[in-house]
């Protein structure tokens, strides 16, 4: 215990500084962008939809480092995308923290998106319907009436999407690396330091994330749980 | 007033070709499930787009296929009552009601208290659509639509989800609080009598095209066709076979019956209401059928009998095919001295010409 007590006075805390903003960051981007394609894709023709379903879910499934391999692939400076995003805006996603959010996103992005899907596909058309008939425009709808009817399902995608986010490791290790107080995440600190053999230092890292996404979910729990008063149990 | 509607639209295999015209002012829309009906009801609310035709409310155009014409359904004005109210469940009565105004947020407001107030829903303004009846959350939907003064309103079944008693009393409340309402109110429903009580012009609908239009209480006693016939709650319809000019032998009852006037050459049916029949004892007079039951059924207010056919066989199943016979509570109480009729006779007056 007195060894923890240590370890805690001298501890540098910025990982969970770093992890937090990336998740929250990744998180913001993950909730547009899924609620986005969501919208999109119901819309599609059945095969349409299955073929680009599959890819907007491939992060979820694939090994994250084969995700970060592809982010490489594509925002190195010596490619195309890199290239162009750094001599217009003097923008750099390989080892700074805007890898970490771009890692986090995209592996972080199909929770949300399958979320925000399953419930707008429980919607009532006759909602949107009304809407129309009631000189509602589409945005408005969309904005008034589906996302919020569909909140406890956008609302149990953006838990998820940040629980993940917040503990994602593989594509941030290889697009961002792990430079101390700049990238290094909880993640990537809990695994340097056990190649260190400190299980200490492990654990505390280890307790602090697992405490963090369990009150991101029972917090978020909570608030669905409210709204959802009015819906009958089963 | 003035309505036109001419639509076709095919969805897989339902292929559907509407084509009625009306200058009531309430018009009902009568249909089994399935008939084209709420679609019919959604293309002229601009839900659904229809493949070919026009929809033309008092001389304007909302939909028109050879002038490229289709007016999206947040301008055309036409309020849309929904069978399951569709009141969006995340927000208040209020919200809801103000969710299509425009303007002002203190004309808004005013718009909406006085909605409140003429719908009585002022200890209400607050709760969500999940707490609240179902005669508030028609009142609540109802409201929303008039708020915005819509040109027309649309009333797609909205009382076929409701037990009895209260489909009555919201039937009662809907037919007073539009009684105000100088638009055009057209009703959907699969039920006789729901149309009947409301619609002054009236549409019947069967497979995807309208059998039979015109003013209502002339329809149903006189429905033309076997299908508007049918849906109007004639329960007797029998193919014919023309012997002269009075002459008919009504084949599925195995009768003759001979009428005064001179009947149509392209009659192919007719129908007799249940409730028509004039009992007959002793003696069998003309256009009789011999009274032999083949089933029985007691209810509240009536007793229904099935017969069995003149000439024929009992039906496997009573009713089916062969003919039935309606009688009020009332008449069956004189019936008791006298017993059951030898014979129920058809009236020339009563009797439904059918093509």
């Amino acid at each position: 215990m007195e060894a923890v007590g240590k370890i805690l006075e001298g501890l540098d805390w910025s990982p969970l500084w770093i992890s937090l903003k990336t998740g929250a960051a990744a998180t913001v981007f993950s909730f547009f962008l899924g609620i986005f394609a969501a919208r999109k894709v119901i819309r599609m023709a059945p095969g349409r939809k299955a073929f680009i379903d599959g890819i907007l879910t491939l992060p979820m499934v694939m090994p994250p480092t084969a995700a970060g391999f592809f982010l490489l692939l594509l925002f190195s400076r010596r490619r195309p995308l890199g290239i162009f995003l750094y001599e217009n805006f003097d923008v750099r996603v390989v080892q700074t923290w805007l890898g970490c959010v771009v890692a986090a996103t995209v592996i972080a992005f199909p929770l949300m998106y399958r979320n925000a899907r399953a419930a707008f596909e429980q919607i009532d058309v006759n909602l949107v319907y009304a809407g129309r008939t009631l000189g509602m425009s589409e945005v408005r709808i969309f904005w008034k009436v589906v996302v919020p009817t569909a909140g406890p399902g956008i609302a149990s995608g953006t838990i998820l999407t940040f629980a993940r986010a917040l503990g994602e490791y593989g594509a941030t290790s290889m697009l961002a690396g792990n430079i101390p107080g700049k990238t290094g995440t909880i993640s990537q600190k809990i695994a340097m330091v056990i190649q260190d053999g400190d299980y200490v230092t492990a654990g505390i890292w280890v307790a602090a994330v697992i405490l963090i996404a369990l009150a991101a979910v029972v917090l978020m729990n909570l608030i669905a749980g409210k709204r959802m008063k009015t819906v009958k149990r089963w | 007033m003035n309505l036109t509607v001419d639509i076709k639209k095919s969805i897989g295999d339902f292929h559907m070709d509407v084509r009625f015209r009306s200058k009531a002012s309430r018009i009902g829309i009568l249909g089994a499930s399935g008939c084209g009906k709420s679609m019919t009801l959604k293309a002229i609310a601009g839900i659904e787009i229809p493949d070919a035709g026009e929809i033309v409310i008092n001389g304007q155009e909302f939909y028109h296929s050879g002038h490229k014409v289709n007016i999206r359904p947040q301008k055309r004005n036409i309020g849309y009552l929904f069978q399951n109210y569709a009141l969006f469940p995340t927000m208040t009565v209020e919200k809801n009601i103000e969710a299509g105004l425009k303007g002002r947020k203190r004309e808004r407001q005013k718009r909406v208290d006085e909605m409140i107030r003429v719908f009585r829903l002022d200890g209400f303004r607050d709760r969500l659509p999940g707490e609240l009846s179902g005669g508030q959350q028609q009142r609540a939907a109802l409201a929303r639509i008039m708020a915005y003064e819509p040109d027309v309103i649309l009333l797609d079944e909205p009382f076929s989800a409701l037990d009895m008693s209260l489909k009555d009393r919201l039937q009662q409340e809907l037919a007073e609080m539009l009684s105000d309402y100088r638009g055009i109110v057209i009703l959907v429903s699969h039920s006789r009598d729901e149309i009947y009580r409301f619609s002054e012009d009236l549409i019947i609908m069967d497979r995807g095209s309208a059998v039979a239009f015109g003013n209502t209480k002339e329809i149903f006693a006189n429905p033309g066709t076997k299908e508007a016939a049918r849906l109007t709650g004639c329960g007797n319809i029998s193919k014919i076979r023309r012997i002269d000019a009075h002459r008919i032998e009504a084949i599925d009852w195995g009768v003759e019956i001979t009428l005064i006037r001179e009947i149509p050459k392209n009659i192919s049916y007719v129908g007799y209401r249940q409730h028509d029949f004039l009992p007959v004892w002793g003696e069998r007079k003309e256009n009789c059928v011999r009274l032999r039951i083949a089933g029985y059924a007691e209810l509240p207010f009536e007793k229904k009998f099935y017969l069995t056919p003149e000439n024929g066989e009992s039906p496997q199943i009573p009713g089916d095919g062969g003919l039935c016979w309606f009688l009020l509570k009332e008449q069956w109480g004189m019936m008791k001295e006298r017993g059951l009729p030898d014979y129920l006779q058809f009236q020339e007056e009563q009797l439904l010409l059918l093509s």
